[in-house]
């Protein structure tokens, strides 16, 4: 990697699994460590910095808002919102830029109902996430001025939740914090912060990795539209063939002797996960190259597995769901209608702009 | 005193999240998880594992009152 010491990369599905799931792996060590990672200066990711039992009681604390029981509840209220946007886009006419007009906007909206942040102040933190996610675009003194920044934003916000609770996610977190003790007041700012960054970026990048892909594979794009009840195990599919990460991060220390694909690693050792690679392993996926929406139970790692498995996986799932499908069932014709221009810099790719007609 | 805890196989989505917590309690079965054993000590990881199971597939009981997940 560009910056810390080198380390081990798995590629292998089994060895991935094995390495995400398995506790002689911490994440925890990669802060006493000079940690492989593509940004200049050491970051301390919150709960993802995390072993249990620490990262256990973060986690419980939010964990039920992110059920799938809880979040199916939403699914009508995004369809709406998917539905919303598109209508203005179509009020608007093409070309539209995907991305700002549909794909950000979607999860943003979900995401800060969710939570209790105000949509409006979309502008605002929008700069800081992308700080947030950012590798080598900033100097170390650039990315912790915006982290301060997004916490003291974040910090005003629980401020007026406590004076003026409602329920939301927010509400609960302080209540945890105030009445049960069962975190501290950083934590409490860090968790919200990472629920609204990890909450939006991710699904906002794939809409449209996603949408790029079908438009990249006509006849698995007429057949989704022909069969629209194929959509979940389509969107499976599709978090399979797509990598999110760009490269690898967030790298995991043995903490003994651990022996992974017939590779000894040593105590103290890191390794990174190219989740990318392991999803399109031909010992575990037939045809992994091909991008195939009749495809069932894909056991795939875009979400991560283990302790640290995608805790808002369920919300994820259902915002691609509907947003991948509420697109190419209205605009038969969807096709892109100008240059793509992607992120770089970041830990996660996808278009930062994605002109579409229709 | 002893608990009882399942996995709902056809609920689980392999998340890898209860075995990561505690191996000792939970496992993976190909890619669906099962407990090492359906009677355990009183265990607040297994409360804990219940607790943060993406598909709520886990429960925990106390003879026939179920005490995880809890409310």
């Amino acid at each position: 990697m560009a910056y810390g010491e080198p380390a081990w990369l798995a590629t292998r599905y089994a060895d991935a699994r094995l390495v995400l799931g398995d506790r002689r792996f911490s994440r925890a060590e990669a802060l006493k460590h000079d940690e492989p990672r593509q940004s200049e200066g050491q970051r301390d990711a919150g709960i993802l910095s995390m072993d249990p039992p620490g990262h256990t009681r973060l986690r419980t604390l939010v964990a039920k808002a992110f059920t799938v029981h809880q979040v199916e509840k939403l699914r009508p209220q995004v369809r709406a919102l998917a539905h919303g946007f598109l209508d203005t886009m179509e009020a608007a006419g093409p070309p539209a830029d995907l991305v700002e007009c549909y794909a950000l906007p979607l999860p943003v909206a979900v995401i800060c109902r969710m939570l209790g942040v105000p949509e409006e102040d979309r502008p605002k933190f929008r700069v800081w996430s992308d700080a947030a996610l950012s590798t080598s675009s900033l100097t170390a003194e650039e990315f912790l001025r915006s982290r301060e920044e997004l916490r003291a934003y974040m910090a005003a916000l629980i401020e007026d939740h406590r004076a003026r609770p409602r329920p939301d996610l927010m509400t609960g977190l302080i209540d945890a914090r105030d009445t049960g003790d069962r975190l501290s007041e950083l934590e409490l700012v860090d968790l919200c912060v990472g629920i609204l960054v990890a909450g939006h970026e991710t699904t906002a990048s794939q809409i449209p990795n996603f949408v790029h892909a079908l438009l990249d594979h006509p006849d698995q794009l007429a057949l989704l539209r022909e069969r629209p009840e194929l959509i979940k195990g389509a969107v499976e599919e599709l978090l399979r063939y797509v990598p999110l990460g760009s490269a690898a991060a967030f790298p995991r220390y043995a903490t003994e002797d651990v022996e992974v694909g017939g590779t000894l690693v040593r105590a103290g050792e890191p390794v990174l996960v190219a989740v990318g690679a392991a999803n399109r392993d031909a010992l575990k996926f037939t045809g992994p190259g091909r991008l195939d929406v009749t495809r069932t139970a894909v056991q795939h790692l875009g979400f991560g597995h283990g302790v640290h498995h995608c805790l808002g996986a369920p919300l994820a799932r259902l915002e691609l769901q509907e947003a991948v499908l509420a697109l190419i069932t209205r605009f038969p014709e969807l096709h892109v209608a100008g240059d793509v221009r992607w992120k770089n810099q970041m830990l996660v790719r996808g278009p930062r702009e994605m002109p579409v007609g229709w | 005193m002893t608990w009882t805890t399942e996995v709902d196989r056809e609920q689980c989505m392999g998340s890898g999240m209860c075995a990561g917590l505690a191996p000792d309690l939970y496992r993976l079965d190909g890619a669906t998880a099962e407990p090492v054993r359906n009677d355990i000590a009183e265990d607040e990881r297994a409360l804990d594992a219940a607790d943060s199971c993406p598909a709520l597939a886990i429960v925990v009981r106390d003879g026939p009152r179920t005490v995880g997940p809890r409310p």
